[in-house]
C-alpha cells in the first residue's frame, strides 16, 4: 500500500498536503482500492466552507456512494475539475492528478494535528 | 454475521489463491471481485469471464408426476418443455406476490431440476413442499452442486475445445450432461449477463477439477475470473431482474414486467386466482428502465419524480460501462410509467433520466 511520507492522513482515509497556505485533499491509495472503480466524484464549489470530519465530497464507485470528509476546517479555493470527465484518476493516481479539493485552512496549525505517514500506516495495520 | 457462520463455497480455496476479495453474500463467503469490477465487466462483454455461482440453490423433483407437481407451483408452463430444456419463471404466493424467480429444467419426464436464488433457498423449499401435491420426492440438493458460469462472446468456442461433444449445438435455454475435465456436468446454455455462454452444474467433488481446467484452458482465450460485483453490473446492463430488489414478496409479476412468464390458461397453480384478479384490476405501477443523462449514479432507494411529484423509487441502480452512464430500474406509478423522462433524487441533486422498456445493452 502506497503511503507517501510527506503527506498527512485522517482516520477516514483522506490525505492532506500543505503548500504555502493551501492544503490539498484527496483520498488514500487504501481508500481508492477499497472503493473499486470510481465513476463519479461530487465536489463542493469554490468558496464553500468545509468542516473537519464533516462530509465535503461524495465519491461514487460501481459498488456504492461514499462520503469524503474534510480533514480540517477551511474554505475551498479550488476543486479538481478534471475529475468531472476522468473520475478514474482517483484510482490511477490517488495522490497526484486524482486530488479532490484545495482549501485555505481556518487554522493553519490544524494540519499538524493530522496523522503522519508512520502513524497512518500503523492505523491501517490495526484496523 | 461472523465468518464462522458463513458457508464456504466448494471453491473458496481457489478464490483465495487467485486473489479474490471475499464478502458475505446470502450466507456464503463469495468473491466480489478479483482484478476489478470494470476489467471483469469488459472481459465478459468482449471476451470470456468465469464466475463461481455455487451459492445458487438447487431443488430436485423426482417422480412420475414431477412435471405436473412443478407446473402447479410455478407461473410459466412447464408441460411444454422437452428433455434438457430450461424455462425462466417465477413462483407466487397465494396472494400473487413473487416468492422467487427461478430456472426450471426438465431433465427427464420424471426429473425436474430447479435453480433458485441463494437467499431464498430455504423459503423456496418450504413453499414448494407446502404446496406440492402428488407422489414425487422434493429434495434440496444445493449442497451437492457447485455452479460455474462461463460467459462472453468467446465462451462457446472455448468450452467446445474442452469437451468431446457438441456443446456449441446446445440451443439457447437448453442443456445436456457432458464430461468437462472428466467430470459429468449439466451444461446449460443460459446466463445472467446478457452474453452468450454456459452455466455448468458440477457435482461438488469435481468442482476444483473443472475450475482448474477452465482456468488453464482459458489462458489462451484471455479468460478473466469474475466476481459478484460485475455480475450485478452486467445483469443490470442487460436489464435482468434481481429478486429482493426489482421484485419481492409484495410485487406481482405484471407490475414487474414479467407477464410473459404467467400462463393463466395452463390450469391451476399457486397464486392463480390472485393473479387473475390482479390482471383484471390492472397494475398501479410498472418496473421501468432508467438511463441517467446527468453525471452521477442512481442507487436502490432513490426517489423518482415527474416534475415535483413523487412517482416512484429506484430498485436497482449502478453504472453502465457500455453506455458510460448510470442506469437502473425502478417502479413508476402507472400514470407516469410511459413518460419519456423523469428526474431522480440523488442526495441534494435531481438527475434527469430517460425511461425505457428495453435492455440498456444488447450483444449483437
Amino acid at each position: 500500500m502506497n503511503i507517501p511520507a510527506e503527506l498527512r492522513y485522517s482516520k477516514s482515509h483522506e490525505w492532506a498536503r500543505l503548500d504555502g497556505d493551501v492544503v490539498t485533499i484527496g483520498i488514500t491509495d487504501h481508500a481508492q482500492d477499497a472503493l473499486g472503480s470510481i465513476v463519479y466524484v461530487e465536489l463542493p464549489g469554490v468558496g464553500d466552507e468545509v468542516e473537519a470530519e464533516a462530509e465535503c465530497c461524495v465519491v461514487e464507485s460501481t459498488k456504492a456512494a461514499s462520503d469524503v470528509y474534510a480533514p480540517i476546517d477551511g474554505e475551498v479555493v479550488e476543486a479538481n475539475e478534471k475529475l468531472e470527465d476522468e473520475p478514474e484518476l482517483v484510482n490511477s493516481d490517488s495522490y497526484g492528478d486524482g486530488w479532490f479539493i484545495k482549501i485555505r485552512p481556518s487554522d493553519p496549525a490544524a494540519f499538524e494535528g493530522l496523522m503522519d505517514a508512520e502513524t497512518y500506516k500503523a492505523f491501517l495495520q490495526e484496523s | 454475521m461472523s465468518h464462522e457462520e458463513l458457508k464456504q463455497v466448494p471453491l473458496e480455496r481457489r478464490h483465495v489463491e487467485h486473489g479474490a476479495k471475499l464478502v458475505p453474500f446470502a450466507g456464503f463467503s463469495m468473491p466480489i471481485q478479483y482484478v476489478g469490477v470494470k476489467e471483469e465487466h469488459l472481459a465478459v462483454r468482449n471476451g470470456v469471464g468465469l464466475f463461481d455461482v455455487s451459492h445458487m440453490g438447487e431443488i430436485e423433483v423426482r417422480g412420475d408426476d414431477a412435471i405436473d407437481v412443478v407446473n402447479r407451483i410455478v407461473t410459466n408452463d412447464v408441460t411444454s418443455l422437452v428433455d434438457g430444456q430450461a424455462l425462466y419463471t417465477v413462483m407466487c404466493h397465494e396472494d400473487g406476490g413473487i416468492v422467487d424467480d427461478l430456472l426450471v429444467y426438465r431433465l427427464a419426464r420424471d426429473h425436474v431440476f430447479l435453480c433458485v436464488n441463494a437467499a431464498n433457498r430455504d423459503k423456496d423449499f418450504a413453499h414448494i413442499t407446502k404446496f406440492a401435491t402428488g407422489a414425487s420426492t422434493i429434495e434440496d440438493t444445493g449442497d451437492s452442486w457447485a455452479q460455474l458460469a462461463l460467459q462472453g462472446p468467446k465462451a462457446v468456442a472455448m468450452l467446445q475445445e474442452m469437451v468431446d461433444a457438441p456443446v456449441e449445438k446446445i440451443g439457447y435455454f437448453h442443456s445436456a450432461f457432458y464430461d468437462v475435465a472428466g467430470v459429468r456436468c449439466l451444461v446449460s446454455r443460459t446466463g445472467y449477463t446478457g452474453e452468450d455462454g454456459f452455466e455448468l452444474y458440477i457435482p461438488v467433488d469435481g468442482a476444483e477439477a473443472v475450475f482448474d481446467a477452465l482456468v488453464a484452458h482459458g489462458e489462451a482465450h484471455g479468460l478473466v475470473l469474475c466476481g459478484l460485483g460485475c455480475r450485478d453490473t452486467l445483469r443490470l446492463e442487460a436489464k435482468l431482474h434481481l429478486y429482493g430488489q426489482d421484485m419481492s414478496d409484495s410485487t406481482n409479476p405484471f407490475e414487474a414486467g414479467l407477464s410473459w412468464t404467467v400462463k393463466l390458461q395452463k390450469g391451476d397453480f399457486v397464486g392463480r386466482d390472485a393473479l387473475v384478479a390482479a390482471k383484471e384490476a390492472g397494475v398501479t405501477r410498472r418496473l421501468r428502465g432508467l438511463i441517467v443523462q446527468d453525471r452521477g449514479v442512481i442507487r436502490q432507494g432513490c426517489e423518482i419524480y415527474a416534475g415535483d411529484k413523487l412517482v416512484g423509487e429506484v430498485t436497482s441502480g449502478s453504472f453502465s460501462y457500455m453506455l458510460d452512464k448510470s442506469v437502473g430500474m425502478g417502479y413508476i406509478d402507472v400514470e407516469h410509467a410511459n413518460d419519456d423522462s423523469v428526474t431522480i433524487a440523488v442526495r441534494k441533486r435531481r438527475l434527469a433520466a430517460d425511461v425505457t422498456r428495453k435492455a440498456f445493452y444488447k450483444n449483437t
